[in-house]
């Protein structure tokens, strides 16, 4: 494997997304660093959530190139990309809601699990190991999340923060290298805003880089270590969130322009 | 952060034999099937004196059959199939034709006869493919679109059974296929043969007690196998598919092979009941596979608790004995009904009145829908649905994940 540029472990380069005459996402390039908490915010409808759907590949952009850990991963399928260790969590949280907390960390297990088939169908003495070693890990994750005591629960009988908990370890469970959060902390109140931002500070702790969209200023500055800014799937902004806070521009995109 | 993994390997033991217990309640529905599924037939033998109600069941054990793997596709991996009946009747043909005159009066002008006992394994083959075929091309299309396409499956494969009359024989069916032999057979007092006896080089022709016994044990075989395959990765797969199919991709689920997977082994089972059809009926026509079979199926599979494998079975027991024992009979049994309570006036025909008989044998479609209705009304999840289970879990164990949390956080 050739060695990621500067140990970014994300490029996106002149990264453009057209609907129509739509344009969401206008020659983005950004770099996150291994490691990092990363943070894109901008005004609604400014495009962060297109430009996590090209990442990921639900989108597959119109121009422009996605490099994950020093590959180039552009028009990959969500299952390619999951593969290869981007995880993500959904805007409007997106859970197995008839299944079991339990199995929905398990199914994100799924993508690094062997069992084929004929091992299931017989249920083979590895299948079983593994079926074993899955649920430990998905228990593990639970609790990691702090959610264990509603593993046999179904996942819509969670209150709305302990679902945002769950599609995180789901997240999670496929050992992702980086992990992106889109809008974590949407609903919070301020208690569980700070528990968010403790949760992420463990999840960094596991060696995984954080890339996250949030509208919460407190949120952001308190976690992420540099700041991108969109408006109107432009950048218009980039580093450190003391800067990002004082630019000019940034402060008309939220505010509009003063006369 | 270790204290709670080493406190959480010390709980969960403890968890898995509570979840055990707890499945008790389908761990005593088969219980109970298993039991009557063996007394069945030396109990009706012996109270009716005749096989007519073995023969019965072994029809409902095809549907049953069918019904288990109807609910791989629409149950587990949520994709409406609406022309199930082809793939049976695929399996139904591969085996017809392979074990009988047939072709040798097609183009190949030569007959072939090869043991059912093999024949099984190439129907389900085949249903397999037929599955994986229509899957394709079809599987990018979601919801109604997927269902609407099935539907045109289902409606073509009858059509070109019937319009390749030259290989099938088209409208007139294809007839004397073998039936399945075992070199060892032994009958008792259940077939009404009196005592044991071995009986060597045995056939099944038209033995409803040896079909009886074959079906159970494809069923045994069937629900052990669907089982194993709900509770792994498959499984789960499949149903994060049906519960949000965006998001199982973002998981890393490839959706096209896992539908596909879905598609082909629903049909597989569907191709052994068919090949079981061609053999215990011993005549296979395209009429035997239209979209009535295919929503009888459904019907059963959406009645008895969508997705829950012993729902599925007592959904399809259940709707046999109504669509095929109780609605055929219930002609004769109102006019005994009326003749019982006094009202025997009504039940001959006199001017506009066309007899009791007569009249309930009209009704029968009406009687039919309202049991439906009514079934639906009453119970919209099925009879056993798969979510009682997982309400009960929740109790239990959650409390006992408490402690072992809590614990985890004191030390």
């Amino acid at each position: 494997m050739s060695e990621p540029a500067a140990g970014n472990i994300l490029e996106l380069t002149d990264l453009t997304k057209r609907f129509g005459g739509l344009v969401a996402v206008d020659n983005v390039s950004l770099n996150i660093k291994r490691g990092e908490v990363f943070a894109l915010i901008g005004p609604n409808g400014a495009g962060k959530t297109t430009l996590f759907n090209n990442v990921t590949g639900l989108f597959k952009p119109t121009s422009g190139r996605v490099l994950f850990d020093g590959r180039d991963i552009t028009g990959f399928k969500p299952h390619q990309v999951a593969r290869r260790g981007i995880a993500r969590t959904f805007q409007n949280i997106r859970l197995f809601d008839y299944m079991s907390c339990l199995d929905n960390v398990r199914v994100g297990r799924h993508v690094r699990m062997k069992a084929k088939v004929w091992d299931s169908l017989f249920k083979l003495p590895r299948e079983r190991k593994e079926e074993e070693r899955v649920t430990e890990e998905a228990m593990e994750l639970l609790r990691f999340v702090g959610i264990a005591k509603h593993a046999n629960q179904y996942a819509r009988n969670l209150a709305y923060g302990q679902q945002r908990r769950l599609e995180i370890a789901r997240a999670l469970a496929t050992d992702p290298k980086l992990l992106l959060l889109d809008e974590p902390a949407a609903g919070f109140t301020p208690q569980e805003k700070v528990e968010l931002m403790q949760l992420v500070k463990k999840i960094l702790g596991r060696g995984i880089t954080v890339f996250l969209i949030e509208h919460d200023m407190k949120v952001v500055m308190g976690i992420s270590e540099r700041i991108v800014v969109l408006d109107h799937g432009e950048k218009i902004a980039e580093g450190p969130p003391d800067e990002v806070r004082k630019d000019v521009r940034v402060i008309e995109a939220y505010l509009g322009k003063s006369a | 952060m270790s204290q709670a993994a080493t406190a959480g390997r010390r709980g969960s033991p403890r968890r898995f034999n509570l979840r055990e217990r707890i499945r008790d309640r389908d761990t005593a529905v088969y219980g109970v099937l298993i039991i009557v599924a063996i007394l069945f037939p030396m109990v009706t033998i012996y109270a009716t004196d005749g096989t007519a109600l073995v023969s019965h069941a072994t029809r409902a054990g095809y549907f049953v059959l069918l019904a288990i793997g109807l609910n791989v596709v629409v149950g587990f991996a949520g994709l409406l199939d609406l022309g199930y009946a082809a793939f049976f009747a695929i399996g139904a043909y591969s085996y017809a034709l392979l074990a009988s005159p047939q072709l040798e009066s097609s183009p190949a002008h030569h007959a072939v006869h090869i043991t059912f006992w093999i024949l099984m394994f190439v129907s389900l083959l085949a249903a397999a493919a037929a599955g994986a075929v229509l899957g394709f091309p079809t599987l990018r299309l979601r919801g109604d679109y997927l269902a609407i396409v099935t539907l045109g499956f289902g409606e073509i494969v009858p059509q070109l059974f019937y319009n390749f009359d030259q290989w099938t024989g088209g409208i007139n069916a294809v007839g004397l296929i073998d039936q399945p032999r075992l070199p060892v057979w032994v009958q008792g007092p259940w077939s009404g043969d009196g005592p044991f006896t071995f009986v060597r080089d045995f056939s099944f022709n038209g033995d409803p007690v040896a079909y009886y016994v074959l079906i159970v044990i494809l069923i045994a075989v069937a629900v052990i196998l669907v089982n194993n395959l709900y509770r792994s990765r498959l499984g789960r797969a499949w149903m994060a598919i049906r519960e949000d199919e965006v998001a199982a991709a973002a998981m890393g689920i490839n959706t096209v092979t896992t539908k596909l997977l879905a598609f082909g082994i629903g049909a597989s089972f569907s191709g052994f009941a068919g090949a079981y059809y061609g053999a215990s009926v011993s005549l296979v026509s395209p009429d035997s596979f239209l979209f009535i079979v295919s929503i009888t199926v459904l019907v059963m599979v959406v009645l008895g608790g969508m997705g829950n494998i012993t729902g599925v079975i007592i959904g399809a027991l259940v709707m046999y004995t109504v669509i095929f024992y109780l609605i055929p009979g219930l002609p004769e049994n109102a006019v005994s009904l009326a003749n019982n309570v006094g009202l025997g006036g009504i039940v001959p025909a006199s001017g506009d009145w066309p007899g009791l008989a007569e009249e309930t044998q009209r009704l029968n479609f009406i009687i039919y829908g309202i049991i439906l209705v009514g079934m639906m009304l009453l119970r919209p999840q099925g009879i056993l649905p798969s979510r009682v289970r997982e309400q009960e879990l929740k109790h239990a164990a959650v409390q006992e994940e408490e402690t072992v949390v809590e614990q985890a956080h004191a030390s």
